[in-house]
């Protein structure tokens, strides 16, 4: 089943760059899709319409069954439920322990506390924080606080993940540990698209991988097949 | 539950914030002071002069003279005239006899039975009267030309013009206050608004972070009008002390009047009560005006 189906997608600026031209993509409910490409390519623009901080100037973009390109601003909330993002600068409160920081997505949804405390203790293990849930973001190292931000980014159940560059920040070793967590993720059934510059990541994960290049996708390698 | 939920942390949310940003809070809590205890002297202010004038509405009244040399039959005509004068209380005129006052004279003096007992009707330098009372006390120099100008009338008299000035002394003074208060609050929206603002910037990361997790937009905004809510009802307290304490200490040191015998105080209780009804009411709207114009001016969802 297809989780996410973009159609004909245009995406220009208001400055007149055009980022995305006559888009098609097919991603199925459970893959692991790589975006790769130079800087500039349309990666970013992809995938944030993909959340709908940006929308699409002309074409369809189905994510989750819903219609992003028509979806009007005060709704965007709906289709966010569905989907966790993590970004390169972790995005954390700094006046929040790690407990809390992953609990915050769920307090502003109105969860009750006891399920709030069973999701965040349950996805902090899944990312393998249980023993510093107390820690700061300061008292964390990066690899740590990226895998905070996972685990905020998944606490809620999503569909969809979607990382922008979760690696860009981290040395060799601690970005493989957090593909790890990707990948343990995914194989809970989480579909996770994730933009990249890392090759060797790439190399070393095999799984499906899409080439960008001037906002056109310019090559589609099927998992396994690119190296 | 779960919006009651929400609801709380919202509360919570917009208290922390208040102390985070608290020099700013404070300017915006000090203005709703300044401009709640202006509004609170006016209402006091207001309500007495509305009290007085009333008072004075009902008591004073207009004495048209009549001519000694009408005939009876012409005063009839002078009544129909005396009515047909617009702001003339038209179930309040009441004709008096001469020689009923010469009556009430002699009654209430010995010297006036004296000089007046002899006096025939035709004799008498006392005129026959009409007592008018006017429907609005703001116009009645106008009414009273109005009288003076009916032929067979000599003269119209009331309380002079003391009781005009002071009820247009009074009256400024309100026009005055309304004008301020206005004027303050217009002013302390903006600051709330200001501090709202500051406060979506400080918390720039953490909206994100709301927006990105799901929040709707009304989550995300309901904390900061909260915060202005706050604000209001902070910058109310002051002024509500003010009022109790300060409205029954004048009370009490002016025996329940204000500066004259006959313009009296309402009892301060529950009257202080009902003004710091409706200042916290004015500071919570003001506050959540000022916090909803910031959040629809600065945060862009």
């Amino acid at each position: 089943m297809d989780l996410i189906r973009l159609r004909d997608v245009n995406k220009t600026y208001k400055n007149g760059v055009t980022a995305i031209y006559d888009m098609d993509l097919t991603i199925k409910k459970g893959e692991f899709v790589f975006l790769i490409g130079e800087t500039g390519c349309g990666k970013s623009t992809l995938i944030k319409m993909l959340y709908r901080e940006e929308k699409p100037t002309k074409g369809k973009i189905i994510v989750g069954g819903i219609n992003v390109a028509k979806l009007r601003n005060s709704k965007v909330y709906k289709l966010r439920r569905k989907i966790g993002v993590v970004f390169q600068n972790f995005q954390l409160l700094p006046k929040l322990t790690a407990y809390e920081n992953v609990a915050f997505a769920l307090e502003v949804l109105g969860l009750p506390k006891d399920e709030i405390h069973k999701k965040v203790v349950k996805v902090l293990d899944l990312v393998g924080l249980k023993n510093k849930a107390k820690h700061y973001p300061n008292q964390l190292s990066g690899g740590e606080q990226q895998r905070v931000a996972i685990a905020r980014a998944i606490v809620n159940g999503p569909k969809l993940l979607i990382c922008d560059e979760p690696t860009g920040n981290l040395d060799p070793k601690k970005s493989m540990e957090i593909m790890e967590v990707l990948e343990a993720i995914n194989k809970l059934g989480t579909t996770v698209v994730m933009v990249t510059h890392d090759i060797e990541i790439v190399k070393k994960m095999n799984k499906r991988v899409i080439l960008l290049n001037s906002g056109r996708i310019v090559k589609d390698y099927e998992e396994g097949t690119y190296n | 539950m779960k919006y009651l939920r929400i609801f709380t942390r919202s509360i919570r949310d917009s208290i922390k914030s208040v102390f985070r940003n608290f020099s700013l809070s404070l300017a915006s809590i000090s203005c709703i002071t300044i401009t709640l205890i202006v509004v609170a002297v006016s209402i006091i202010m207001s309500y007495s002069v509305e009290k007085f004038t009333k008072l004075i509405e009902k008591d004073v009244t207009i004495v048209a003279f009549i001519s000694n040399d009408v005939a009876d039959e012409d005063i009839n005509n002078i009544e129909k005239q005396i009515l047909a004068i617009d702001n003339v209380n038209t179930k309040k005129v009441k004709f008096r006899d001469k020689m009923d006052i010469s009556e009430e004279m002699m009654t209430s003096s010995d010297v006036f039975r004296g000089i007046m007992q002899d006096w025939s009707r035709e004799e008498s330098p006392i005129q026959n009267t009409y007592q008018i009372k006017v429907v609005d006390i703001e116009h009645i120099g106008d009414t009273v030309k109005e009288i003076e100008k009916i032929e067979g009338i000599t003269s119209a008299k009331y309380g002079a013009g003391m009781v005009e000035q002071m009820v247009n002394v009074f009256d400024t003074v309100r026009k005055f206050c309304i004008v301020l208060v206005v004027a303050l609050i217009i002013v302390t929206a903006f600051l709330i608004s200001n501090t709202i603002k500051i406060t979506i910037f400080s918390r720039k990361r953490e909206i994100e972070i709301m927006r990105l997790v799901g929040a709707s937009n009304t989550n995300i905004k309901i904390p900061f009008v909260m915060e202005g809510l706050f604000l209001g009802i902070l910058g109310s307290i002051a002024p509500i002390v003010v009022t109790i304490l300060g409205y029954t200490k004048l009370y009490e040191h002016f025996n329940g009047h204000l500066f004259v015998s006959f313009i009296k105080l309402e009892q301060p209780y529950p009257f202080v009560l009902y003004i710091s009804g409706v200042l916290v009411v004015i500071g919570m709207i003001v506050g959540m005006f000022g916090s909803w114009r910031a959040v629809r001016k600065y945060l862009k969802i």
